[in-house]
């Protein structure tokens, strides 16, 4: 019976884990983090086996809530795309509410007067599963309507925890509120077209009804697409409407950006695919319309612009959200290739980038956690106060850069293969100069990290003032450890993900 | 930048004007909106649900799963309020704004709300309650009885309001109201139906499945309700006295 | 040309939307005050909500609510005689997650005043530069 529960559990049981949170936490904060993990941990296990149900049955799993009939009632639909986006966000959650432990009460404490709890921490926790619970809805949901209203419940959620930064934070977040809202209506507007010229909100049953000659002719067919692109393009900061994302990822706190960083974006971009191909569909966006001539170059624009923003950077969490900004040119412009190659390379990317934006994170934040600024100066002699840190930074920053056999090496191999088929030289173009920018921004980095002070020890000599020891806590290092050999482990495994799982979920008319 | 916004917001128009030149004419009853599937509702749903309110019955029964993640939504913004604005002890002292003080109440104005008050709770119940055969149900009954408080609190003042209702338990009873939802949800899980699949809730109720799934609407219909009134209030509080919960307005 | 203006012209119901998401997606980027910028939001979301409501519309129709209630389901039902259920259903919810939006908007515009001791972008900008 669970078995076959599993789609509705990992939307439910974070929506119940932030009740349970809410109801019990305010007794005291250290209860709510253990529920928290144990709920995570419970939730990584069921998307693993959806993950495993998915792969040995072959065909996608359809849910029906409150036992309706499909176009009726609303579904969930899993199939080898999604049940990877699932495992990704589990993972990262999970651990993610690790990483938590030390670095939320730490950032957001406080007392009220009314009661001696510290509220805010376990609000924190309530968010973040309401988060959870919302990224998970909108990557099952097989309805275009549910997908709005659960993308509105973990936007909501991520102004709470981005809100709750310090600084500026408040002034980013209300920034990030407006463009969120446009791009949330702009989503709802085209389902609203697409709705009225079909009667049906179901993304199947669409699929149906827009493929005859009279929908894929009509104007307001082609509008209502290019509306959804708009408000998914700006709630997953593509290039011309990324400006809310540096600011508002800076100052949040560093388990917000650990969280929001590698999910929000890449579930949009995985929302983005789905209605391409599961709404739309690949010959009605690539032959019909012939939109890759603009968008291609578009995300060669946002890949050029996060790369040259990024390098121009002091703050090492405001250049990370530069390369983010940067990485989402890279997944857009892969899915609007049109071919099986990019495709490809955009899918695995998402799970490669997800993994590797955690793993950069989580290491500024560590030395944030420990020196208390994220500047460039703060990574001197990193290497020798940090050394755990610092290895997990330098596997990140390989994979970001594209160096094998980590993961970031894989999905650019595919990328620039698929830009090569079609032509897209200006894609190529971009994908390469932005690994060389990367590979410049990070080797400063790393330099900067591993020689101390350059002139005072060639004056010595020879090291004698021993730098101490002062790692991150262990509650920190695990979850940075597991992410970092994750990125090499998604490498070296890219050849069964990808004939597993990302074979299986090519759209039909790719090539 | 004027300049700018108004050409993107002209853009915006005419885009949309040249999008509405092939939609159905307006009003016309045989356009897709009107046939493929609001058609199935109204001809089924009171024999499937029993429900003559189509409006009710699609919200609460044929698409409950999106009105599950709407109280999750208002419930989250409450959430997000008291997070934001409510200050550390230390950090008020330190920084007080002079607030508004008021000068005693109008007798007037306290006599009208008392009487109204009662009524309005009352309407409040029957909105919630009447759901299923008239305009009403949870978001509406809920949004009425969290008026009433919030005209108690704009007649007298907001201290009388929550030494009523007192904020924690306001919180509470707002998480309450969704859990209700979602544990009718999983409790149909646990009949062997799937997620908010009512009619099997009618081994327990001992009616008939179509009763059943009307059953089901007015329990889900409590728990909306439930976390609308509580969230009204929390924001007009938190709104109104900028998270200090004192005087406020 | 004058099937496009005919086209226009049977589709006034969209005037009425079009104009108000205009009016709210320009106070959304070019207004100065953030009240006036979070107006124009709910301007926009409402002109969301009237498009959707618009298109339930039937012609001679009623309410989506079954007359004479139980009891009359022997009786066949006449589909054109109610207006749409589903777009009713769906700006329900569309017209929750505008509230609990707005309530965040104004939530941080508190919390922005405080700090910055003005609602005015360009004053906010300025404190931040220094």
């Amino acid at each position: 019976m669970i078995q076959s529960q599993l789609p509705i559990l990992i939307i439910v049981m974070p929506l119940l884990m932030a009740l349970v949170i809410f109801l019990l936490g305010h007794k005291n904060e250290g209860l709510c983090f253990y529920l928290h993990v144990l709920g995570m941990a419970g939730l990584f296990a069921a998307a693993l086996g959806i993950l495993d149900q998915v792969v040995t049955s072959g065909t996608a799993i359809h849910y029906y809530l409150g036992g309706w009939p499909a176009p009726y009632g609303i579904e969930l639909v899993i199939d080898h795309l999604n049940s990877m986006v699932i495992a990704m966000v589990a993972a990262v959650t999970l651990l993610v509410a690790f990483y938590s432990r030390q670095t939320v009460p730490a950032e957001v404490p406080m007392r009220t007067e009314h009661e001696k709890v510290p509220l805010r921490v376990r609000n924190y926790y309530v968010l973040y599963n309401l988060l959870v619970a919302g990224l998970l809805g909108l990557t099952a949901t097989g309805d275009a309507f549910n997908l709005y209203v659960l993308l509105e419940i973990a936007t909501l959620s991520t102004y709470g925890l981005l809100a709750l930064g310090r600084g500026r934070a408040y002034y980013a977040t209300f920034k990030y509120l407006i463009m969120g809202t446009i791009g949330a209506s702009f989503y709802l507007l085209g389902v609203g077209y697409l709705f009225i010229m079909t009667g049906s909100l179901n993304m199947a049953d669409l699929f149906t009804l827009l493929d005859t000659a009279f929908m894929q002719q009509s104007m307001s067919i082609t509008i209502a697409f290019a509306m959804i692109l708009v408000g998914v393009w700006v709630k997953m900061a593509f290039f011309p409407f990324h400006g809310w994302l540096p600011n508002a990822y800076t100052v949040a706190s560093t388990t917000s950006s650990c969280l929001i960083a590698p999910l929000m974006t890449k579930v949009s971009v995985y929302v983005m695919i789905r209605l391409m191909f599961s709404v739309f569909s690949a010959q009605y966006v690539f032959e019909i319309l012939g939109w890759q001539k603009i968008v291609v170059p578009m995300a060669a624009a946002a890949i050029l612009f996060g790369s040259i923003s990024a390098l121009g950077q002091k703050n090492l969490k405001r250049m990370l959200t530069y390369i983010v900004v940067a990485e989402v040119g890279y997944m857009v412009g892969g899915a609007w290739l049109g071919n099986v190659n990019g495709y490809t390379g955009a899918v695995y990317h998402i799970l490669a980038d997800g993994m590797m934006t955690l793993c950069v994170f989580m290491a500024i934040g560590a030395v944030s956690y420990k020196t208390g600024d994220a500047s460039l100066e703060s990574m001197r002699g990193i290497f020798r106060k940090m050394p755990v840190t610092s290895v997990v930074f330098l596997v990140g920053a390989f994979a970001m850069i594209g160096i094998p056999p980590t993961c970031g090496f894989f999905s650019k191999w595919y990328l620039v293969t698929g830009a090569y088929e079609a032509g897209q030289w200006l894609f190529l173009g971009a994908l390469l100069a932005s690994s060389l920018i990367n590979a410049i921004i990070f080797f400063r980095i790393i330099e900067t990290g591993y020689f101390p002070d350059f002139n005072k020890a060639h004056g010595h000599g020879h090291h004698t003032d021993k730098t101490v020891v002062a790692e991150a806590p262990l509650s920190m290092l695990v979850p940075m450890v597991i992410t970092a050999s994750s990125l090499v482990l998604i490498g070296l495994f890219s050849k069964d993900i990808i004939n597993n799982l990302i074979r299986h979920s090519v759209p039909p008319g790719l090539f | 930048m004027k300049v700018i916004a108004a050409l993107f917001s002209i853009v915006l128009g005419v885009v949309l004007l040249v999008a509405a030149n092939d939609l159905p004419i307006w009003g016309d009853p045989e356009s897709p909106v009107s046939v493929h599937l609001s058609s199935y509702f109204i001809e089924h749903s009171v024999e499937q649900t029993s429900v003559p309110n189509f409006v009710t019955a699609v919200l609460a029964d044929y698409r409950g799963y999106d009105t599950m993640f709407e109280t999750a939504v208002i419930f989250c913004a409450g959430i997000t309020v008291m997070t934001i604005l409510r200050r550390s002890h230390r950090l008020r002292k330190k920084n007080v704004p002079p607030r508004p003080v008021r000068e005693g109440q109008d007798i007037i104005i306290c006599s009208a709300a008392r009487l109204i008050v009662p009524m309005m709770q009352l309407f409040a119940l029957y909105v919630l309650a009447h759901g299923h055969h008239s305009p009403g149900g949870g978001f509406q009954g809920g949004v009425i009885f969290g008026a009433s408080f919030i005209l108690l609190a704009l007649a007298y003042d907001l201290k009388t309001v929550l030494s009523r209702l007192k904020e924690k338990t306001m919180m509470l009873v707002s998480g309450l109201g969704v859990l209700v939802y979602a544990g009718i949800g999983v409790l149909c899980l646990f009949l062997g139906g799937n997620f908010l699949d009512y009619s099997r809730l009618a081994s327990i109720l001992q009616v008939t499945e179509i009763e059943a799934r009307s059953h089901g609407i007015l329990g889900v219909e409590v728990g909306v309700a439930l976390t609308v009134t509580c969230i009204m209030l929390s924001l007009y509080a938190d709104l109104a006295s900028g998270g200090e919960m004192d005087e406020g307005l | 040309m004058a099937d496009f203006i005919q086209a226009l012209l049977g589709h006034y119901n969209n005037w009425a939307f079009i104009l108000l998401l205009m009016i709210g997606f320009y106070a959304m980027i070019a207004k100065n005050n953030l009240i006036k910028k979070v107006i124009g939001m709910s301007i926009f979301q409402t002109a969301i909500i009237l498009f959707y409501v618009s298109m339930a519309v039937k012609k001679n129709s009623t309410i989506p609510i079954l007359d004479h209630g139980h009891g009359a389901v022997e009786h066949a039902i006449d589909v054109a005689a109610y207006a749409s259920p589903l777009p009713h259903v769906l700006m329900l919810t569309a017209i929750v997650v505008g509230v609990a939006t707005l309530g965040v908007a104004l939530a941080i515009i508190q919390k922005i005043h405080r700090t910055y001791d003005t609602i005015e972008e360009d004053e906010i900008m300025e404190i931040i530069a220094q």
